[in-house]
């Protein structure tokens, strides 16, 4: 070995026998560059994924927290405070009609039936004035809605701590001289819109998923579990939109009921949107139940059915259960069908086929028209902390809990 | 006798409760995707597709939401693939599976797909608007709104870390098909491993990218409340830049069913844009099931 | 010419707690063919990939000894293991081309070693190529994808590829046992011709094979190396009673 072959470098070869001559020096590990960096970077951007999970909810709740500042004034409301810092964005390019804003909003049950169809914000000029005048809230009337901004702009600690405090209450009035920012009428529209959606398409997929697992057989099999799968890839706003072209109409001309668009219609048609998520995991689940199982109880003079109920689902219920929570999961945070099919009016009313407003949707009503800064900006990134808190939570549930428990059953003990 | 007899009916009753589970499941989406495909049919047509709108958007087409989503999913799958591939390579070729980093990594990752479409949005506008975007305006153009305010980069990028997780688990799953005894191969030649991965790993795993490009292309196509209000816009008359609000078909159906003053008028251009969104998901997710069917049977030769 | 060309010393490997190499010594000449015989899960693969430490990527893999390849331990820390395993090639048991060209999977290595220039590589891969004997089957279609080839012909093309990078030793794990008679008796012709520029050590499970092309064997039974020795004697006259009934099918 000549010294200049042990420094390890690379050097032009100059023909086939030099390349066949080399003899190569294994004693000196070579840094190469090329490899560090690539595993530098990829490893970077790897741990990347568990960043952003972090900086989401880091920066959605820094937008919220002005909102628990009640001793000194928010530099960033007072920034915007100003009547021209007014930006409206996204939806509203008719400037001239400022009425706007009149959120959903009526708490009051006398208005409640003639708050028909309203979509956050409701550009219908007289229709959005009939309803704040009844819902008594003479201060979002046209003339002052810019003074109504710059007051709820302006906001300091007093505003601050009196928003904090009204969130434990029903109204959600978030525009107006005194705003209120109540989550409870809120939080209980997407408990009961959540509720219905799981009442619609928990049966329907777990029973799906039975017969695709255990009764089909195979051409069945494989028609029906595209097709469902397929379900997965339709935007929730086509969803939203069958719901409100159609279902609303079919259901009502069914159940003969009042308000068009209500808790149920949005029920069912989240439950549509669910419905792909709870079939594909309970399926995953009932099939990972090993076949030993299967032939055991058939082998015992069980039939079928008996087996798929008695041995199989009972092995599989943990999935079921992180199927049963991903779906909520799924309805808790969808924002399109329930900005198009619930009727968007917060209202404390258990009433199924009473309108509601999701905390989903009220912050995408609400967000694309709000000041920057402002209380009622921060009280919407408020939401969403919780929107993720919760989704969160019942993903690790979902993921830890269930995944354990399902491995234990199914390799027993 | 009879016994046997109710034992069976039983079992005929339960099968077929579940069979007509399944098949008021398919009905639903069958009835979906006819009235949609009805409704708008009369609208599909070379014009609709290629014009802008007119008449308070009552009439005429819907050529600048095609091109704004268009420019959305291109915008966004330049910064979903490369990240999400190489998470994918990490993964696979460099943690272990066992490894705890490995396991909080795979967690992030089923938690950016399970975290609503709406966090993602105000994300985008916390973070890519009011904070990147500000600060941008501040260092270079002295503190007047050019970035600090929604357009479309925000929101292609917004987009692009919500599918992200979508192209890391197409990516990972077509990586796992490439046999073990490829990358022995390679590496007993005196490849190092990162030319194994460059040159014999992610040659063989092409259409696992592309598939989970293309099912990232189809949920970014059709997703509405991520940019609600970090650059979607109601209506505009110029084609968008990156520094633009534009217009996209998912929100174009929203605020005409909804924000419109006149939503009977422009129904059928509601269905039309409807059928469009439905079609074009459609065809990127069937493509997407069909490259996936290939490279499952490859996996299985 | 080494007659210490590989040397091992109480050299133990355990997969997580299993052992699956015990106090294994063993000496390899150079430009020598030698045969591992021993009964299935005996650990023949298992030792033959720690002589260029493909078992590094099998997690839980430990090793204990001294394996000495050209009196250099190849696990001390200093070790370049990609330049190990250039100088110590493999051909595995399952042919496992690229999904490229012939030519490409026989240029695959020199590219990656910093060889770029055309001319050359087409004089490296018409070398390895002839070296693998199958030259002539391929010459007129080296732009074809390599799957297209026959069990036999992959198998070869998989030698040519190992040889391209002008390795020293030539490891090779039960190379024709998914061949055919025909295939099979083409590369050990190869395996014969071979051992003038190269030092091979082959696994195998056909006694006759060891027989035909291989100078020493070696025999392996539960981890441990029974016996090492001339292949003739080893076929002729074992010293060990356990390698006497193993070679003469008596076994077990
Ligand atoms: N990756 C691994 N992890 C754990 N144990 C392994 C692994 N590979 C091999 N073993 C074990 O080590 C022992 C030796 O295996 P090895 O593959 O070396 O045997 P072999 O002699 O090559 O057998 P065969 O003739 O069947 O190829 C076996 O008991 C096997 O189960
Ligand atoms: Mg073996």
């Amino acid at each position: 070995m000549t010294k200049k072959e042990k420094t390890g470098k690379k050097k032009k070869l100059s023909g086939l026998e030099k390349w066949q001559s080399e003899r190569i020096d294994i004693t000196q590990k070579r840094f190469r560059v090329g490899d560090y960096l690539a595993e530098k970077v990829i490893k970077g951007v790897a741990y990347l994924s568990i960043a952003i999970v972090f900086l989401i909810f880091v920066f959605v709740f820094r937008e919220s927290l002005p909102i628990f500042n009640t001793s000194k004034p928010a530099t960033e409301t007072a920034v915007v405070g100003k009547q021209d810092s007014q930006e409206t964005y996204g939806a509203v390019t008719d400037n001239t009609s400022t009425t706007q804003e009149s959120y959903g909003s009526v708490a009051d049950s006398s208005s409640k039936t003639n708050v028909q169809e309203t979509y956050g914000e409701v550009t219908d000029q007289t229709a959005s004035q009939e309803q704040n005048i009844l819902a008594g809230d003479s201060a979002s009337s046209k003339n002052s809605s810019s003074d109504t901004y710059t007051v709820s702009a302006g906001s300091g600690s007093d505003d601050n701590r009196t928003a904090l405090k009204s969130m434990a209450t029903k109204e959600w009035v978030p525009v107006s001289a005194n705003p209120r920012y109540g989550l409870l009428a809120l939080i209980l529209g997407t408990i009961k819109i959540t509720f219905i959606s799981l009442l619609f398409a928990a049966p329907l997929s777990i029973l799906a998923a039975i017969y695709v697992s255990v009764f089909a057989n195979k051409r069945m099999k494989e028609i029906i579990k595209p097709t469902i799968e397929l379900l997965a890839g339709f935007p929730s706003v086509v969803i939203g939109f069958f719901a409100l072209m159609v279902l609303a109409t079919f259901l009502q001309s069914v159940f003969h009921y009042e308000t068009r668009l209500n808790s149920f219609v949005g029920g069912i048609a989240m439950g549509i949107a669910a419905i792909p998520i709870i079939f594909t995991i309970t399926e995953d689940a009932l099939t990972a139940v090993p076949k030993s199982f299967y032939e055991a109880s058939l082998a015992l003079g069980a039939s079928k059915w008996q087996t798929a109920f008695f041995v199989i689902l009972p092995a599989a219920t943990p999935g079921i259960f992180a199927a049963i929570l991903l779906g909520i999961g799924r309805v808790f945070g969808e924002t399109m069908i329930a900005l198009m099919a619930t009727g968007n009016a917060a209202q404390m009313d258990l009433n199924p086929f009473a309108s509601v407003r999701t905390l989903a949707a009220t912050i995408g009503a609400e967000m694309a028209e709000v000041v920057f800064g402002d209380t009622h900006y921060n009280v919407l990134f408020l939401i969403g902390s919780l929107l993720f808190i919760f989704t969160f939570v019942i993903n690790a549930v979902a993921e830890f809990y269930v995944k354990g428990k399902l491995m234990k059953r199914i390799q027993g003990k | 006798m009879i016994n046997s007899f109710r034992k069976n009916f039983k079992g005929v009753a339960i099968e077929g409760i579940t069979l007509f589970s399944a098949l008021l499941i398919i009905t639903i989406i069958i009835v979906m995707i006819t009235v949609i495909f009805i409704g708008g049919k009369s609208q599909l047509s070379w014009e609709f597709l290629t014009s802008f709108p007119t008449e308070g958007m009552t009439k005429g087409g819907i050529f600048p939401a095609i091109y704004g989503t268009a420019l959305l999913v291109i915008i966004m799958s330049i910064a979903a693939v490369p990240f999400g591939t190489i998470t994918a390579i990490y993964l696979t070729e460099y943690a272990k599976e066992s490894s705890f980093i490995a396991k909080t990594i795979r967690f992030a990752v089923r938690t950016l797909a399970v975290i609503p479409s709406i966090i993602y949005g105000l994300f985008g506008l916390g973070f890519f608007i009011k904070f990147v975007g500000t600060h941008v305006d501040s260092a270079l153009y002295g503190g007047t709104l050019h970035w600090g305010q929604p357009n479309l980069l925000w929101a292609s990028l917004t987009m692009a870390l919500l599918t992200l997780p979508v192209v890391i688990v197409s990516v990972e799953e077509a990586l796992k098909t490439v046999p073990q005894e490829l990358r022995a191969a390679s590496l007993a030649l005196g490849a190092t491993k990162w030319q194994t991965i460059r040159k014999v790993v992610l040659p063989e795993s092409v259409s696992g990218i592309m598939t989970g490009t293309i099912l990232a292309v189809s949920r970014g196509a059709g997703e509405v409340a991520p940019i609600l209000f970090t650059g979607a816009a109601y209506y505009l008359a110029t084609l968008p830049g990156l520094g633009d609000q534009f217009m996209v078909l998912g929100y174009h159906i929203y605020v005409l069913t909804t924000q419109s003053a006149n939503v009977d008028q422009s129904l059928p251009i509601q269905f039309g844009t409807t059928c469009v969104l439905l079609m074009l998901t459609f065809v990127l997710n069937m493509s997407a099931v069909i490259l996936r069917y290939r490279i499952r049977k490859k996996k299985n030769n | 010419m080494s007659e210490n060309k590989i040397h091992t010393e109480n050299m133990f490997l355990y997969y997580s707690e299993k052992m699956a190499l015990n106090n294994i010594s063993i000496t390899i000449p150079e430009k020598k063919v030698t045969a591992f015989i021993g009964p299935s899960g005996c650990g023949k693969s298992t030792f033959l990939r720690s002589l260029n430490r493909m078992n590094d990527l099998i997690d839980g893999v430990r090793i204990d000894g001294k394996v000495m390849i050209d009196g250099v331990n190849i696990y001390d820390k200093n070790i370049d293991v990609v330049n190990l395993r250039k100088k110590v090639g493999m051909v595995f048991q399952k042919s496992n081309p690229f999904a490229k060209s012939i030519y490409e999977n026989v240029a695959y290595g020199p590219k990656i070693n910093g060889v770029n220039d055309k001319s050359h590589l087409d004089e490296i891969v018409e070398t390895a190529l002839k070296n693998a004997a199958i030259w002539e089957e391929v010459k007129d279609r080296l732009g074809d994808s390599a799957l297209g080839l026959s069990g036999g012909q992959q198998q070869r093309l998989c030698i040519a590829r190992t040889l391209a990078v002008n390795p020293e030793i030539v490891l090779m794990d039960e190379p024709a046992s998914a061949l055919d008679p025909l295939s099979t008796a083409k590369i050990e012709e190869l395996i014969v011709q071979l051992k003038e520029k190269y030092t091979i050590v082959i696994v195998t499970h056909n006694m006759q094979q060891a027989a035909r092309i291989s100078d020493n064997t070696a025999f392996f039974y539960l981890g441990e190396l029974i016996e090492h020795d001339k292949t003739k004697k080893i076929f002729t006259n074992p010293e060990k009673k356990q390698t006497e009934d193993y070679i003469t099918g008596r076994f077990g």
